[in-house]
């Protein structure tokens, strides 16, 4: 049976806390992928280098950046949560899938028109724009590259689903 | 030194040589009289291959050669890294410049490594061909190539990546890429190889961008070089081996590596191959002396800060080698789908003699810190602790057998020179406590008394007075070049009557053509006869400069230089019949004994005239 909880301000305080804790897990997990050599597509570096051609700076920057924006990302998901009133490790699973799978088709192929130094195969390199171009589902970082990505969006759902379903089980 | 071209490599492969280095610090590359790049590791010095031809005909190259038969001339490009070849053919003259870019602001965005080859037009119009064929993981692999319109073409394997960048054709032909090209007189036409490792690659632009890195890395290699205090009669040697010195440091750790290769035969078709691709302590003392002698205070520094800490791991006791990071574990392994070179089986990685005990490695470090700290480098507290432990060591070891400083495999011998630098390392550690950098507290006393124990033993069994000369082991009657280091160490004079009959017994033993091998046959227990130590050539050169016989001195150190090839490089040793380089290439401790020699005569010279002003 699925579980139908209402969002209580205690929750609410609560997300706060998952949330960081989603994100630092999906965050290991595509680290993790690079450091096994699954992958070479580092999120955190691709972000950080929007804004600053200083190699340390953006990758520091891109990765305080990144978490933050995980850190958002996680009202949203409950926002989904609260309007289904289901909150469940599977649902937040399902939800954290489709959200990669929209990243991996829609949103990540955009960067060599939107990024600031990234090249393009259309345009090639410049003296600023060098950064290899991340192509269809990020395959040109490997072809484990949407594997990864998927399997660390769908741990992030699935915390945030989790810890209101464990809260739930907890109180009751 | 002029060469034909050879485009039938397939059956010859070119001698050890006819390759010359470049490198940005962190890896290198060998690159032939003929225009190919035949060794290449990525990322760093030990990593494994991507271009491995020096080792099997299939092990993978970059080569770009003209299409028509050819002579190639090379230099480099004074006082740098950077390679110019000229190739001449009936009609026409280009050169290639090829380097590894070397670019201030390591804080920018760039790819991890870059090989980047400049071909220019000088007369006439050239035709040229290219061929690019990357076989990673010692050729284990051939990726194929993917075509990624303006940004090239791309080799991706595991979560690694080449790039290609080139403003010519090229077209596939199974894993190779090839491509035909002419260049007019004052034309360049522009080559780049980017590798990334772990995260999105970097692809960096060709055209006047290229021009840049190019002019940057000669500014840069020249800044360098410019600091070099030698000015003696070899300048130019001195500085290029200077320059393979500083290509051999792993710029973010502070090692030297001993050579950028593994497996070029010590004798052709012997079995005596071995990877170089590490950092051995026994070499510490003389390379911190050449460094010094050089004015490389930074480099000197950064390779003390390595040794003492990469070596925190087996404190107090060391190993005879660790890797860049200072990693030990260096198990040996055979590569038998490598040929080898000239069919030099078997090719191997890692080195089995990293478990070895080699008793002088204590006073090689410790003679290392002794000379930084002598010329005012300033070693912290934690460092003197260290080296203060590693007297204890030597206090509780040297009465021990060991492998030696030639790592003889087999039973372990009391070798002669062992006992030498054990005695250094309580001379040295005892010089270093009166300088007021380490603390001996109640060990001087031992020390003083360990020290004098050592010189009695080394003079009552190290010397054979029936044949006059200090033997390599104890109770010996072989002799052994590494003995020739006791004046430059300190424990005896060089105009010593014992240290000059034993001079005299070397050169005669161990001599051919002014060169000398580093001990009799059959003391390594391995089949074969190797070729001729280029270091130990210099040591005995830097023995007749420190005696004050600095004619002959100069005229033999002339001499040994005509074995360097064409571009000044050596190997690790030389074969004393043709001539031909053989072993590793080129051969850091080979270097920093001609820098060594260069060092001693000018100082002998200097000695000399401030007497006959006086």
């Amino acid at each position: 049976m699925t579980p139908y909880i209402a969002m209580t301000p205690y929750m609410m305080e609560s997300l706060v806390l998952w949330g960081l804790v989603a994100t630092t897990a999906m965050t290991a997990i595509l680290q993790l992928s690079q450091g096994l050599g699954l992958s070479r597509m580092s999120l955190t570096f691709l972000l950080g280098s929007a804004f600053s051609g200083n190699r340390s700076l953006a990758t520091v920057l891109g990765f305080v950046l990144y978490i933050i924006g995980g850190w958002l990302f996680a009202f949203l998901y409950f926002l989904f949560f609260t309007s289904i009133g289901i909150y469940t490790w599977w649902l937040g699973s399902i939800l954290g899938l489709i959200h990669g799978l929209f990243l991996l088709v829609c949103v990540i192929p955009l960067l060599p028109f939107v990024h600031p130094r990234m090249a393009s195969e259309h345009h090639g390199v410049t003296d600023v724009r060098q950064l290899e171009p991340p192509g269809f589902l990020a395959m040109n970082y490997g072809y484990q590259t949407p594997f990864a990505t998927l399997v660390a969006q769908a741990v992030y759902g699935g915390v945030l689903g989790a810890c209101v379903q464990i809260q739930h089980a907890m109180t009751s | 030194m002029q060469r034909h071209g050879t485009l039938h490599r397939e059956t010859t492969a070119p001698a050890i040589a006819d390759y010359a280095l470049i490198g940005d610090c962190r890896t290198s590359a060998l690159v032939s009289c003929d225009g190919s790049i035949d060794w290449l590791c990525l990322p760093n010095f030990s990593s494994t291959s991507v271009f491995a031809r020096l080792l099997d005909p299939h092990g993978g190259n970059f080569s770009l050669h003209p299409t028509q038969p050819f002579k190639s001339t090379r230099r480099y490009v004074d006082g740098s890294a950077v390679l110019e070849t000229a190739f001449e053919t009936e009609g026409s003259t280009a050169r290639i410049f090829d380097c590894l870019p070397v670019v201030e602001g390591i804080r920018q965005i760039r790819p991890l490594r870059e090989i980047l080859r400049i071909v220019e037009g000088v007369r006439g119009t050239a035709a040229f061909r290219a061929s690019i064929d990357p076989r990673p993981d010692y050729a284990k692999l051939a990726p194929s190539p993917k075509f990624r319109r303006r940004l090239g073409w791309s080799y991706a394997w595991r979560n690694e990546i080449l790039n290609v960048q080139t403003d010519i054709e090229l077209a596939q032909e199974h894993s190779t890429l090839c491509g035909t090209f002419s260049v007019a007189p004052g034309q360049r036409r522009y080559f780049s190889l980017s590798y990334c490792q772990s995260e999105p690659a970097v692809i960096p632009p060709l055209g006047g961008m290229a021009d840049e890195r190019l002019e940057s890395t000669v500014a840069w290699w020249q800044g360098w070089s410019s600091q070099i205090k030698y000015d003696g009669p070899h300048r130019d040697a001195v500085v290029r081996s200077a320059v393979t010195l500083k290509l051999l440091c792993f710029a973010p750790s502070g090692a030297v590596v001993a050579a950028p290769t593994t497996s070029l035969p010590e004798a052709i078709g012997s079995g005596r191959n071995w990877d170089y691709r590490y950092c051995w302590l026994r070499d510490a003392g003389l390379t911190m002396q050449a460094m010094i002698g050089l004015g490389m205070k930074e480099d000197a520094g950064a390779f003390l800060d390595w040794m003492l800490h990469a070596t925190r791991l087996t404190w107090p006791k060391l190993r005879i080698m660790y890797d860049i990071y200072g990693r030990s574990g260096l198990e040996e392994q055979e590569l038998p789908h490598l040929a080898g070179y000239r069919s030099s089986r078997p090719v191997r990685i890692g080195n089995g003699a990293h478990t070895q005990q080699q008793l002088d490695v204590y006073g090689e470090v410790i003679l290392a810190a002794y000379t930084y700290a002598a010329d005012g480098g300033v070693i912290d507290k934690a460092g003197a602790r260290m080296l203060a432990g590693l007297g204890e060591v030597v206090l509780h070891t040297w009465r021990e057998p060991d492998s030696g400083i030639w790592e003889v495999r087999g039973p372990q011998r009391h070798f002669t020179f062992s006992k030498i630098m054990c005695w250094t390392a309580f001379d040295r550690l005892i010089a270093l406590e009166n300088m007021g950098v380490v603390k001996l507290r109640d060990k001087l006393a031992v020390y003083e008394a360990e020290r004098a124990a050592i010189a009695k033993l080394i003079e009552s069994r190290g010397f054979n007075s029936e044949i006059q000369a200090y033997t390599g082991e104890l109770d010996g009657v072989q002799v052994d070049a590494s003995v020739l280091l006791m004046s430059s160490v300190g424990y005896k004079a060089a105009d010593d009557p014992r240290v000059r009959s034993t001079y005299a017994l070397i050169c005669q033993r161990l001599g051919q053509d002014g060169l000398l091998r580093r001990y009799e046959s059959g003391v390594d227990g391995l089949s074969g006869d190797e070729g001729a130590f280029g270091i130990c050539s210099f040591w005995a050169l830097e023995q007749l400069a420190q005696r004050g016989e600095v004619a002959r001195a100069e005229r033999q150190f002339g001499h040994l230089l005509s074995f360097g090839n064409d571009v000044g490089l050596f190997a690790e040793e030389i074969d004393s019949r043709s001539g031909e380089a053989l072993g590793n290439f080129p051969q850091a401790f080979t270097h920093v004994g001609l820098v060594n020699v260069a060092l001693a005569i000018e100082k002998a010279q200097r000695c000399h005239d401030d007497k006959r002003l006086q």
